[in-house]
């Protein structure tokens, strides 16, 4: 277990299986497909992205060191919270890039049922320790706690 | 963040709920990267990423009548994406129904809703706004609330433009508000090089090539390109324009790139030099090997890797005019040397309505007519993705609808010979 210190972007606690990405996320081609097609699941579409491509997002503990790719990417984001097909956090490495950080206020202000924490900032050694399926946490004042 | 008393006044709900969360989302948006302050936009015209009634995206179009419904348009007029349908590109039955009854069914209703926030004319659908002919070119130190990562970068880098990659949505409230948070790029500091990139090839660098390798690696820094300069003619004339557009959309899609400097090309770099660049930058060196590598880790999704491609489409972002007639005179020369009249792939050229008017204006639009290639408006990337267009082999030399979609990229070599002689599997 290890515990990792971030800057709070949108706030919130919550418990998932973490998801990993070690390379930039492309948000649109991550999430096209699943919003266009009703999945669910919100299965990543990136071929690009060894990473993730096929693996489910929704309701995971989504982690990466930043978004990158078209400037959609923050009203996709926001698209998969109010269709609650987001993942159950975002967890960046480094600290947030423009177009997540839009996805996220975002929601966060124009979305009055929807929760998606999201921690920036938590460092290279969080994401060179974290792997798929490992328990994350998120507690209060940006701490992770990954196990 | 400091607010002036008329944008506190705005925070804290005197001018409505909806303009109040408006003000909310840019501050806390712009918090996140220390922005001391809200500036106002001095571009004349705004330019939004979003153009398509998708109906994936319905959340977004509530959030726009929330703001039609409150009273709060657009200060400023813009234009918008392409669209995602013209009946001149060629589909199935099938492809067609889910378009317009699934897809992009939202896409009537959608578009009143541009034209009730501020749309510059019905046909101002493009990714390439920037474009003398469409006239939404903003000028060197103008304010931008822009988004479309092709067009955020070419203004930034090109035309000197500050604009941040802002997402969808954030551009639109930008030009609500009527300001944008005072950060990133917007700052001399922001617009500092953290990356050199020496270009050391032997031969000029594919423009997507090129910039997918720069992309890939500073992904959302500013690079400072050295060398590729003699490789453009000295000039930032109307073929290095072409090529910077290319290149940038490139880096944009591959990376997250915002803003570039070609040393004693873009305006920037032509005034101020190497003092561009920052302390302790990195150094990324560029040679047909580097390059070479990039292509050969390009993804081929096809199911059928051999297949016969059924589709071409050149245009992403839309083509400029000078391209147009470039690619007309190419494909003409190389058909009448292999001895064929019209190209052997279903071939469809995008660009902006504006530029495909001036181009219908010179003897060149006739000339491609009869070679068989197609001239269109859409925005190929929204025509790509879905499951029926996806099973499609569609080959490309675009490195950003290569990126979002199962197109294959080939160099623009490798395409021109596809089209007019058979050329490579």
């Amino acid at each position: 277990m290890k515990e990792f210190q971030g800057r709070i972007v949108a706030p919130g606690c919550v418990t998932a299986k973490a998801v990993v990405s070690h390379g930039g996320l492309n948000t649109l081609a991550s999430f096209q497909k699943a919003l266009q097609f009703g999945d669910k699941k919100a299965t990543c579409g990136d071929q690009n992205n060894p990473d993730l491509y096929g693996k489910q997002m929704a309701g995971k503990a989504l982690c990466l060191p930043q978004t990158i790719g078209s400037t959609t990417g923050g009203l996709v984001l926001y698209c998969a919270c109010s269709m609650k097909r987001q993942p159950a956090c975002m967890l960046f490495s480094e600290p947030i890039d423009s177009l997540a950080a839009a996805g996220a206020v975002l929601a966060d202000v124009w979305l009055d049922d929807v929760s998606m924490p999201v921690i920036d900032c938590l460092g290279e050694e969080f994401l060179n320790y974290v792997k798929d399926d490992m328990t994350i946490t998120i507690k209060e004042g940006g701490v992770v706690v990954v196990e | 963040m400091n607010l002036t008393k008329e944008q506190e006044a705005i925070l804290n709900g005197q001018q409505g709920d909806v303009l109040a969360r408006v003000m909310k989302t840019l501050m806390r948006y712009g918090e996140l990267f220390g922005a001391d302050s809200m500036v106002p936009i001095s571009s004349k015209y705004n330019h939004l990423v979003t153009s398509f009634g998708l109906k994936a995206l319905t959340p977004v179009y509530e959030l726009m009548d929330k703001l039609i419904a409150s009273g709060n348009l657009s200060q400023q007029k813009f234009s918008a994406d392409p669209r995602p349908l013209d009946k001149n590109v060629p589909s199935n039955f099938l492809q067609d129904f889910i378009f317009q009854n699934f897809m992009y069914s939202k896409q009537e209703e959608y578009e009143k809703q541009l034209n009730q926030l501020g749309l510059m004319e019905k046909d101002a659908f493009t990714c390439t706004c920037y474009m003398d002919e469409v006239g939404n070119t903003p000028a060197m130190g103008e304010i931008l609330s822009w988004s479309e990562s092709s067009a955020v970068v070419y203004a930034n880098s090109v035309l000197g433009a500050r604009c941040n990659r802002n997402s969808g949505i954030i551009d639109l409230m930008g030009s609500v508000l009527g300001m944008v948070p005072n950060f990133g790029l917007l700052t001399d500091e922001g617009r500092k090089a953290t990356w050199i990139v020496k270009i050391e090839t032997t031969k000029k660098p594919e423009a997507q090539l090129l910039g997918s390798a720069i992309g890939m690696k500073v992904m959302a820094d500013v690079p400072y390109i050295v060398g590729l300069d003699k490789w453009l003619g000295g000039s930032l004339d109307e073929a290095a324009k072409t090529y910077l557009k290319d290149f940038g959309a490139a880096t944009a899609s591959n990376g997250a790139v915002g803003l570039y400097h070609v040393e004693n090309i873009t305006p920037e770099a032509v005034k101020l030099g190497q003092n561009l660049i920052a302390e302790d930058a990195k150094v990324y060196v560029i040679d047909d090997a580097e390059l070479e590598k990039v292509y050969k880790n390009y993804p081929v999704i096809w199911k059928n890797k051999d297949a016969k491609p059924k589709l071409c489409f050149m245009g992403c972002p839309h083509m400029s005019l000078n391209q147009l007639i470039d690619w007309t005179q190419k494909i003409e020369a190389a058909l009448k040397e292999s001895g064929n009249t019209k190209v052997n792939i279903p071939t469809v050229f995008t660009a902006a309505p504006a530029v495909l008017k001036k181009f219908e204006e010179t003897p060149y639009a006739e000339t491609l007519k009869k070679t068989g290639v197609i001239t269109s408006y859409i925005c190929p990337l929204m025509y790509m993705n879905n499951p029926l267009s996806e099973k499609m082999p569609v080959i490309t030399s675009s490195n950003k609808l290569r990126t979002y979609t199962s197109a294959r990229y080939y160099t623009d070599a490798e395409i021109l010979e596809q089209l007019t002689k058979g050329g490579a599997s």
